[in-house]
Parts: structure tokens; C-alpha cells; sequence
């Protein structure tokens, strides 16, 4: 993985120069509130329901042990023993105190870490594939143009004010796991005559108003990709509306231009742009995918592809082969291993983890697999590059450490924001709805298959219910707490929107009547059919009869 | 119903409520504020705690419960640690 | 107000601005700009950032003057003024010397080209390779 030299060490150190000092300021009365609060914001700290919030920025979701192992560290020290992993990769902490965050900063920097940009309008952490670097379908490594994309974005200072927060998201595969169309800028790796470009998105994204990111350039060559980005930038910098916070995104510019004249506004300011020099030449590139490049496999003799392991619907079999059926996937290399770790043990808090599960897992990465581990867009870890005859020992310590739970995009594999739990946005409280239903679907979640329950305290959508097979949306009804039900949404590259059903419901009904949606699909359902096809062949009508007791046909 | 004073401390983020004489970490020792408004201009100048509002609770038991379950979660805690938050309210 | 605070030599701090453009007006559809002694920029509101791309498009086009930012601006946007090419700054509340000298001189390098020169990171770290070339 990338490693900084003096001048990346330099920016990170100097960043913490500067919030420090502002921080001083602040606290010497020589900043109000009102010019400090988008300072600290840019640093990725939030003032939350029970005290301050840190966003630490996790590149692309990349981590080395050593960085783990500090995230842990920051848990005991400055927090309350745990963090949080989000739907941006990165991870958050509860209970920081303000005069402690610049020696927190501080802390971080030393393993090549900081919370810059995480926060604010401006250009927020590149995501990626969790599986880039081991996937078997790749067509390139999307990380080192992640990075490229890091550095290019870190203090730009054009596009450090916008309308709005952003995001980009690159991947390197027709398959998308990284929910890249629903973005404000995705790219895709793709070859053309042997030629390596991205396919370009711009316009995605869910919240108040979703939208599936078109297609604004079919083919852009690397060398450009940076310019082609900055004209993005300099367009929505200019043009996006500042009228009405509901309506800052890109995504509305490309809507109420359409996509075309959006795209006839990027092409002209990129032919601009691109003679500036604001491409990173090919030297530059060169010298960052090398901090990429596979680790040293050994060859190892196995059958390519292995053999799937039986993945049976009764839970017969031992522990172990259940969860190396469902947890574990094909790596590019033989007798190599993609290691998914749930942290959506059922009755735990989805996506946190303690210091003690941290350390362990910075242990794993170091023993198993060449010091990397990832984090997922739906709040999981991976461990990529996992020898296939050491699953064992891995597992054996995701057991001890209550990590080991089988339930990888299943419906116990839920995804939900902090909520009104934690969150002063919140309308309504997302973990324990995300508990309720992932207890109530366990028992039977092999038999329903793959599964995406997606669930969001309020109308900004951390919990992507957009993108659910099944989301839920909690809303403020006359000052109760309610929940809307939505279906179809895939954030995969079958990418759609979900659509609510119908009336909404208080926690137990919402629990009762996602129960209700799993038993009209295993009833309607055909040989081989996941829940999101079943809805897609027919329609929501069985179901809202199921849930809202209506005739099906009328 | 009655209107209490919160904010939270600038240093660390601890949610405060006016006691009267000064600040408290527990919402049990707060007091209805008379005159909401004037408190709140008068406090909201020094800075040291920030974000200050004015909510509406009532008493239950000898005890403040806040009208809104945003500010009920605010005051106990997580409903989903028991471990961090105040033991023995309940939030519903 | 006070004097302008001078970012570098450009600036024109005894002069008022020949004009004042506000962030919703396209700096490329002003004519005769390249008359002017003193572009000002304005900024209303510290976080409406469309000036920045106007002073870098302004730079692009080779004005060589004063580009002054005029209103809610605090040390804390220096770096991103200078970077984008603003030669003053008219702050609402006058900027502290000493503050700002600080704040200009913390960040050793830059990642981006943009509108100041200044070497982005790549440059420095394959100046051999270009040299070479």
C-alpha cells in the first residue's frame, strides 16, 4: 500500500500545525464559533448528540496492521474503547473531547493517518473496491488512481468551498462493490484496444433526492484523468446551486441540465483545463502503483479456480466450512483466499468495534495477510490476501474475539447509520430497528440467500436505504419516531433506486413487516432467485398486499 | 411542562444543563428557566458552552424528561449502551 | 477597513478596485478586464468559494494585476487565496500580521497545480526525470 514520503508526512504534520493553532485560537476566544465550527469541520469533528464526533479518514478503505493497531489505540485513549466503520470506509469515534483532538491528530499522523477533508464542502475520502488488488475480475488495481485522486483532492484550493460535500469512488471491475454509480463522481477502469481509461459518472448519489449516476465519458485516457476531474470540479464549483442546501449536490446540476449539456459544459472547460499542466505525468503514476504491486505470493499447487465449497441451507456441517462458504472468496492467485470478517455479529451494534477487536484483527493482517486489511462500504472488514491453509487459524481467532460470524450479505448482514443513537441529524433511531430485524431473519437467512436490509435514521441516507434490496427510512412523525419501508434498490452495477411501498410504521411494525416481505419471497420465488430478482420479475404488488393487507389486484 | 437550558461544554462536548447557579452534567439538576431567551443571549457570550438551547420537559417521578425523544436520548444516553448512559431513565 | 492585506508583490494596496465582481457573475463574460489595475472579487459569505475559480480564471487568462478578495475572509483561507491567485485581501475584520505570515508559511509543498506556480509535489518528486528530458 502507499507509503508517504517527506512531502505527504510534511502536508499530514503541517495540517496539525494549523488546526492546532486554530484550535488555540478558539479556545483563547480569538475565533468564535461561528468561524471556527467549518475549521474543525474540515478536520472531520462534529459536535453530535452526547459530545464531539471524529471522522478518521481511511484512504480507499486500506489500512496497514500498524494503522489498525492505532485505531485501536485511539479508541482507549481518546474514546470510549470502540469506533464505528462507515458506508465511506472510514471510521468514526463517539466520545472525542475537544482540547484532546490536535494531540489525537497528532497521534494519527504518525502512522500516516489524519481526519482531513472528512468532513465539509469539499472534496471528502476517494472510496473503492475492497477487494481491489485480489479480485480475480479486475481490469486494473483501483487504488493507486484512488491515491493519485487523494493528493490531487487534499487542500485543493479551488474546490476546498463548494455547494456541497463530494465524493468519488473508483473501481476496476464491471462488477461493482463499492456502490459506484451512486456517487458524485464514479470511475471505472475499463480497456479499450488494450488501452486503460475510465468510464466516467457523474450525478449520483441518494438523500433527499437519488439519483443512478449517468454516463458522461465513455472513454477517458489515464493521462487525463486528473484535468478531466478538475473540469468536473471548476463546472459544479461554479454552477452548482448555493440557494438551497437540499439542492447543492452535483446530481441536481447534471438533472436540471441534463446529462448532455452538463457533459458539453465539462468537455469545454477540460480542453481548457488540460493544458495547464495539471496532470501527473507518467513517472508520478509509475512510482505510486508500485507501492501496489502484489506482495510476494508464494506459488502455491491448486486447482484454479478451487472448487466452491458446498454452501448448503441447513446448518449442518461444522462452524468452520459454514463460515469459509460464506465468508470467504476466490483470490486471483491459487491457494490464496479473500477473508471477509463480519462486524455483524447479531445482538452487536452493526459496524463497531472494540480497541481488543481492533488489535486482534491488526494481528491477523501482519500474520495473514501481508499486513492489509480492508473496510467495506457495508461496514465489514476484509482480509485480502489470505492463504487458503491458514483459514483456520483465522477463523479460530475470529472466533475468540466473537468476529466470526457467517452471515456475508445475508439478512443479518445489516447496514445502518449511528441514528438517533448518535446522530443530531436523526429523525429516528436506526441500530436497534437493525438489530430487531437482523434477529429476526437469522434463523432463517441461509434459506433466504443474498439479502441487502439497508437502514437510515433520516432523509440524508448514511445507511444507504436508497440502495437496499430492502431499506428502511426513519422519519419524524409529529414527533414520533416512524420508518418507511422502500424496495429494489441495489447499490451493485445493476444499480437501482429503492421505492417506498407505502404508509410507514412505528419499530415493531417496520420489524413485523420486513418479516412479512421475507415470507410472500420465499413463496413467490423461483429456482435461484435472489429476493431483489423476485421483486424486480413481480413487481411490489405481492408484497404490499402481504404487508398492508390490500388486494393484489386493484 | 417547563423550559430547561442545555448546551454542551466547548472543551470536551459534554451535554450541560443550567442549574441556576451554573452548569451541571445531569439533567436532574436542572432547573425551569423563567426567562429562556435573555439566559441563553446572556450565556451564548462567553462561548464556553456552545449550541445552547432552550427544551421543553416535564417532571416524571421527581425527575426532568424532555418532551422530544431526540432530547430524552440526548439527556440519558445511547439506547443502545447501556454501559454509556444513565441508569435508570427510560428513554421512551 | 484598513489597508488591503498584501498576499505578494502584485498587490495594490492604495488603490481601490477598477471593479467589483460578485461570485454569480461568469468572469469570462467581462470584457476589458485586462485594463484593469485592480480586479476585486467579492465574498459575501466565506463559505460561497465560486471566487476562487474566477481569480484562477482571471490568471489564466493573464491578468497580471491585483486580484483582491473583498469580505468574509479570515487567515484560515489564505493559503487557498494565494494558491488560487488573489494578490490582496480586504478582509471585514482586519487579519492579524502575525497570524497570517504563520498561516502562509505552514504547508512546505503542494499537492495540485493551481494558480500561484507553484511546483505541485509531483514535479519536486521526479525534478531528475524531467530535467533529464
Amino acid at each position: 500500500m502507499y507509503q508517504y514520503d517527506e512531502i505527504d508526512q510534511a502536508l499530514v504534520d503541517a495540517r496539525v500545525d494549523e488546526y492546532r493553532d486554530q484550535l488555540s485560537r478558539r479556545l483563547a476566544g480569538a475565533l468564535d464559533e461561528d468561524h471556527f465550527k467549518p475549521l474543525r469541520l474540515k478536520n472531520g469533528l462534529y459536535l453530535q448528540l452526547h459530545a464531539y464526533m471524529l471522522r478518521v479518514a481511511i484512504p480507499y478503505g486500506t489500512l496497514s496492521g500498524a494503522q489498525m493497531r492505532m485505531l485501536g489505540h485511539v479508541a482507549r485513549k481518546y474514546d470510549r474503547g470502540y469506533g464505528h466503520f462507515t458506508t465511506r470506509q472510514n471510521i468514526q469515534y463517539n466520545w472525542i473531547r475537544l482540547e484532546e483532538s490536535a494531540d489525537l491528530l497528532a497521534s494519527l499522523a504518525t502512522v500516516e493517518m489524519h481526519a482531513i477533508q472528512t468532513s465539509g464542502n469539499c472534496i471528502r475520502n476517494i472510496s473503492s473496491d475492497q477487494y481491489a488488488g485480489a479480485a480475480a475480475d479486475e481490469v486494473d488495481d483501483p487504488r493507486p488512481w484512488a491515491e493519485l485522486l487523494r493528493q490531487w483532492s487534499s487542500f485543493h484550493p479551488e474546490f476546498s468551498y463548494l455547494p456541497r460535500k463530494f465524493k468519488i469512488c473508483v473501481i476496476g471491475s464491471e462488477t461493482d462493490r463499492a456502490a459506484m454509480k451512486l456517487h458524485d463522481i464514479g470511475l471505472q477502469l475499463v480497456r479499450r484496444d488494450g488501452e486503460l481509461g475510465f468510464r466516467v459518472f457523474v450525478g449520483g448519489g441518494m438523500g433527499r433526492t437519488p439519483f443512478v449516476a449517468p454516463v458522461i465519458r465513455d472513454f477517458l485516457p489515464t493521462a487525463e484523468f486528473l484535468s478531466y476531474c478538475e473540469a468536473i470540479l471548476r463546472v459544479y464549483n461554479r454552477y452548482g446551486r448555493r440557494d438551497n442546501i437540499y439542492k447543492a449536490r452535483i446530481k441536481i446540476l447534471v438533472h436540471e441540465l441534463g446529462a448532455a449539456e452538463f457533459t458539453r459544459q465539462v468537455e469545454a472547460e477540460h480542453a481548457h483545463v488540460k493544458t495547464l499542466g495539471i496532470d501527473a505525468p507518467e513517472a508520478e503514476i509509475e512510482r505510486i502503483r508500485g507501492f501496489f504491486a502484489a506482495p510476494a505470493f508464494e506459488v502455491l499447487g491448486e486447482d484454479y479456480p478451487p472448487p466452491a465449497p458446498p454452501v448448503s441451507t441447513s446448518r449442518e456441517g461444522g462452524e468452520f466450512e459454514l463460515w469459509v462458504a460464506r465468508q470467504v472468496a476466490v483470490h486471483k492467485v491459487p491457494g490464496y483466499r479473500i477473508v471477509n470478517i463480519s462486524l455483524k455479529p447479531v445482538g452487536q451494534i452493526p459496524g463497531d468495534a472494540s480497541a481488543g477487536q481492533m488489535e486482534a484483527i491488526a494481528e491477523l493482517a501482519e500474520r495473514f495477510s501481508f499486513d492489509e486489511v480492508r473496510v467495506t462500504h457495508a461496514q465489514n472488514l476484509v482480509l485480502p490476501h489470505v492463504k487458503a491453509s491458514d483459514l483456520p487459524a483465522v477463523w479460530a481467532k475470529l472466533v475468540e474475539i466473537g468476529l466470526a460470524d457467517a452471515n456475508l450479505d445475508l439478512a443479518s448482514d445489516v447496514i445502518a447509520c449511528p441514528g438517533l443513537d448518535y446522530c443530531t441529524l436523526a429523525n429516528a433511531r436506526s441500530i436497534p430497528v437493525a438489530q430487531r430485524i437482523a434477529a429476526l431473519l437469522q434463523p432463517k437467512e441461509a434459506e433466504l440467500g443474498e439479502l441487502k436490509v439497508k437502514v437510515s435514521g433520516c432523509i440524508n441516507g448514511c445507511g444507504h436505504h436508497h440502495a437496499g434490496h430492502i431499506g428502511v427510512l426513519g422519519v419524524d412523525r409529529k414527533g414520533t419516531e416512524n420508518y418507511q419501508l422502500l424496495l429494489g434498490g441495489s447499490g451493485a452495477e445493476d444499480t437501482s433506486l429503492a421505492q417506498i411501498l407505502g404508509p410507514g410504521f412505528d419499530e415493531t411494525g417496520i420489524v413485523n413487516a420486513v418479516g412479512k416481505l421475507t415470507e410472500t419471497y420465499l413463496s413467490v420465488r423461483t429456482d435461484g432467485e435472489r429476493f431483489l430478482d423476485t421483486y424486480r420479475r413481480v413487481g411490489a404488488a405481492p408484497f404490499k398486499a402481504a404487508v398492508y393487507g390490500e388486494p393484489v389486484y386493484g | 411542562m417547563a423550559k430547561l437550558l442545555t448546551g454542551n461544554e466547548l472543551l470536551r462536548g459534554d451535554v450541560l444543563w443550567w442549574t441556576g447557579a451554573g452548569w451541571s452534567l445531569t439533567i436532574d439538576a436542572a432547573v425551569a428557566v423563567e426567562d429562556g431567551e435573555a439566559l441563553l443571549a446572556r450565556e451564548a457570550v462567553s462561548e464556553a458552552v456552545s449550541d445552547l438551547a432552550l427544551i421543553d420537559a416535564e417532571r416524571m417521578d421527581g425527575r426532568w424528561r424532555p418532551v422530544k425523544v431526540r432530547e430524552r436520548i440526548r439527556a440519558y444516553g445511547p439506547t443502545v449502551r447501556d454501559d454509556l448512559a444513565i441508569a435508570g431513565q427510560d428513554w421512551r | 477597513m484598513g489597508e488591503p492585506f498584501a498576499i505578494d508583490a502584485r498587490a495594490l494596496g492604495d488603490l481601490e478596485p477598477d471593479v467589483v465582481i460578485g461570485p454569480e457573475e461568469d468572469v469570462r463574460g467581462h470584457a476589458a478586464l485586462g485594463n484593469h489595475r485592480v480586479i476585486g472579487l467579492a465574498f459575501p459569505k466565506w463559505r460561497d468559494g465560486r471566487a476562487y475559480s474566477s481569480a484562477r480564471i482571471l490568471r489564466e487568462r493573464g491578468f497580471a494585476g491585483d486580484i483582491r478578495a473583498i469580505g468574509d475572509l479570515t487567515v484560515d483561507q489564505l493559503v487557498f487565496l494565494k494558491r488560487a491567485g488573489f494578490s490582496s485581501v480586504a478582509a471585514e475584520r482586519p487579519l492579524d500580521a502575525a497570524v497570517a505570515a504563520a498561516a502562509l508559511a505552514r504547508f512546505p509543498f503542494v499537492y495540485q497545480r493551481a494558480a500561484d506556480g507553484a511546483l505541485p509535489a509531483w514535479a519536486l518528486r521526479h525534478a531528475q526525470a524531467e530535467a533529464a528530458e
